[in-house]
């Protein structure tokens, strides 16, 4: 059994010991290994591993304190799960102001992360919709931080990768929906700046935006489905009904690893884009498959085989050069053969983030999925960096298993100020691998 | 609506039962020890729909307040309709194969403090003429073994009595409930290697909340210890004796 390693089962960690945290009043345990908060280990790489150290998991933290129907304001502990408040919130008319890719990951995680979702043009990222939160330090001190309230510990534990102390509950705002169902429409598109012009055209009156790309086709720029929503008005029925899926399916092994190969990978994302046979296709869907399409198979993680998979998401600035950065990376990737399961790719808006290692910024980012093909992938992904790096932009963490010292201190050029607030006996494998 | 007094409120899987009552919008008594979390757990409750929560925190094992704290539970409420009793300890088998007071501490906090209970609660129910009584006892109460027969004796005693009562209110409206747990990944587990046996404290809390439904009379959960234990079981004890279990 692989326990407590992270969703991309790349690196693996060895000798953690995990820590169950179920009682919010209690204190961080007396040991002298470092520490380290976890919620669902949906990150990626180590950024939620901790080698030689204590895992503190919140999952036992799963407790509502407080909501408010009238306000959708949400008070919980910080290990209460995104599918959890889904079933609380949707019934009653409320959603989640930030959503990531998948519904099983824990408050907590979020804020560490300062997770985005498919609107961050308009509502920016998870940590732009909390009010308040209790930090409980190694010290046995408690703070509760807020904008007005100890705001610079505030400020970094928002996208503070878990490190400033461990997050015991949260005050967050829930935004109001009309319905479950999203009205969606998808739109085929051909080239890099098809998919700006599209973009620039939906972020007004559209709260939802996304894109799949088809970086391994033969032709010469990419290609894609440009997907782009809203919350549905009021439907005659099913209004506000929790959609079950019928059937959730699991992948109980790892696979072999020749599953997935450059011609299988191809050929999924053909089929993909010959999926929508006409250019423009508007239909109502659950917000289930909207907004979590993988959550549908549990454990896809092992369709990558035994050796994991990793995943790279970076951000670049793209107005002054209409993207030329992202076209690079497709190329350089698409010369090493490095083939890419799935692919998305979005625009990032001009709402600033707050917390001060938060990935977002303004700009285009595009996150993508490899099998662990080894040192040659590390080295592709090291030029991509370079690129990233050139073009003032950034790496998330939350998917990250490789990027060099260097590397981090370019794109989180802050990471110097935001150590002052890193409780002492808190680490992790990212940070130790980073630092 | 009903109205569901849970005593042991803050076991991890009392607490998922609590919330399946919370959710259908029932009315909940919360007993246990630790008041903090008591209201920590009534708060989530609150929310997840619960009609109403009160919380009563005294120690279990302090037999000689259960009459008193029982009569209250009737005076302020008139009646209640499902009764779990969830609480329990594993304490430390080695330490109970050699100390005295570990043992006693295992037997009381296992069974007596239970019987004790019972034997307030029984009467209210058998008055009000309807009620289930609903309690978690362990698949090692079916077997003694080397590893936490001290335990699993308790869980045995357990089994016997509610056998019994069932048998004794059969007729008056009242039925009970015995609940078998295989291991269960909780904080009381915490040290335990975990196996693919263990089940997951929602769904088996969840199964609780069924089988009081369902009015089953004894029931394992998960579900499939039913044929594991029936394998334990019919090991003769001339090879049962020489396994290391
Ligand atoms: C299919 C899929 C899709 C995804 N899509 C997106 C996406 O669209 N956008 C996006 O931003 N991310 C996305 N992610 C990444 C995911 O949202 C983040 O990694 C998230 O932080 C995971 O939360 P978790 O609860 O699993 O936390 P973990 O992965 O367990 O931990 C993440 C971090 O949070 C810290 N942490 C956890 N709990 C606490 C606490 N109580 N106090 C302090 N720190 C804590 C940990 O120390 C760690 O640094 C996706 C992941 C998957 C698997």
């Amino acid at each position: 059994m692989r326990d407590n390693q992270s969703w991309g089962q790349y690196p693996l960690a060895t000798d953690q010991t995990l820590y169950p945290f179920s009682n919010r009043f209690s204190l961080l345990p007396k040991v002298s290994a470092s520490l380290l908060p976890r919620g669902l280990g949906r990150s990626y790489g180590d950024s939620c591993l901790n080698d030689h150290g204590v895992l503190l998991s919140s999952t036992g933290l799963n407790r509502y304190i407080d909501f408010n129907q009238e306000t959708g304001v949400l008070c919980c502990e910080a290990g209460v799960s995104f599918d959890e408040i889904l079933q609380l919130a949707v019934p009653r008319g409320w959603f989640l102001p930030v959503t990531p890719g998948t519904k099983f990951i824990t408050v907590g995680g979020a804020i560490a992360n300062d997770i985005h979702g498919k609107n961050h043009h308009i509502a920016g990222n998870f940590g732009h919709h909390v009010s308040r939160f209790e930090i409980l330090r190694s010290s046995g001190e408690r703070l509760i931080c807020s904008r007005n309230e100890n705001s610079d510990l505030f400020y970094a534990t928002i996208g503070g990768l878990g490190l400033t102390g461990f997050i015991t509950w949260v005050e967050f705002n829930l935004t109001k929906i009309d319905s479950s169902w999203i009205d969606q429409e998808q739109i085929q598109f051909h080239s890099l700046s098809e998919f700006f012009e599209i973009a620039a055209e939906s972020e007004t009156g559209y709260e939802y935006t996304v894109a799949w790309v088809d970086c391994v086709s033969s032709e010469k720029d990419i290609r894609g489905i440009f997907i782009r929503g809203n919350f549905a008005k009021p439907q005659a029925t099913e209004n506000y009904k929790v959609h079950k899926l019928t059937s959730l399916k699991n992948i109980p092994v790892y696979f072999p690893e020749i599953t997935l190969n450059k011609f299988s990978i191809r050929a999924f994302n053909e089929l993909y884009f010959r999926k929508n046979i006409t250019p423009r296709k508007k239909n109502l869907v659950h917000y289930e498959p909207f907004f979590y399409p993988l959550d549908a198979i549990h454990n896809w993680n092992r369709i990558y085989g035994k050796r994991g998979f990793l995943q790279y998401q970076f951000v670049v600035p793209y107005k002054n050069d209409s993207g030329a950065a992202v076209q690079k990376i497709i190329q350089l990737l698409n010369k090493s053969q490095m083939g890419s399961f799935l692919a998305v790719l979005k625009t990032f808006g001009n709402v600033p983030s707050e917390g001060m290692m938060s990935f977002p910024k303004e700009g285009v980012t595009l996150a993508l999925d490899f099998a662990n093909y080894g040192e040659d992938l590390y080295q592709v992904l090291e030029e991509c960096d370079a690129i990233v790096r050139s073009a003032g932009g950034a790496v998330y963490p939350a998917k990250d298993a490789r990027m060099s010292k260097e590397s981090f201190s370019a794109f989180y050029p802050q990471r110097k100020s935001f150590e002052q607030f890193i409780d002492p006996q808190f680490s992790s494998s990212f940070w130790r691998r980073v630092r | 609506m009903k109205k569901i007094l849970i005593i042991g409120a803050t076991s991890a899987i009392a607490q998922e039962t609590s919330k399946v009552y919370a959710t259908a919008k029932n009315e909940l008594i919360l007993w246990g020890r630790n008041s903090q979390m008591l209201e920590a757990i009534a708060s989530d409750l609150r929310v997840r729909g619960a009609g109403k929560v009160s919380v009563i925190s005294h120690d279990l094992n302090d037999l000689s307040s259960h009459q008193k704290l029982v009569n209250d539970i009737w005076t302020n409420h008139g009646s209640v309709d499902v009764v779990l009793v969830a609480h329990g300890v594993l304490g430390d088998p080695r330490k109970a194969e050699v100390d005295q007071a570990e043992m006693l501490h295992l037997l009381n906090s296992n069974f007596v403090s239970h019987a004790s209970l019972l034997t307030y609660i029984a009467p209210k129910m058998v008055a009000q003429k309807n009620g289930t009584i609903a309690v978690i006892s362990s698949v090692a109460g079916d077997r003694g073994k080397q590893s936490n027969y001290v335990y699993g004796s308790a869980k045995a005693g357990m089994t016997c009595f509610l056998d019994g009562m069932r048998n004794r209110l059969f007729g008056t409206g009242v039925h009970i409930v015995n609940l078998k747990l295989g291991p269960v990944d909780t904080p009381m587990t915490k040290d335990h290697k975990k196996s693919p046996l263990f089940g997951k404290a929602p769904q088996v809390g969840a199964g609780i909340a069924r089988a009081i439904e369902d009015q089953k009379n004894t029931v394992y959960l998960p579900f499939f210890w039913r044929y594991i234990m029936w394998i334990i079981c019919s090991i003769p004890e001339n090879i049962f004796k020489r396994l290391r279990l």
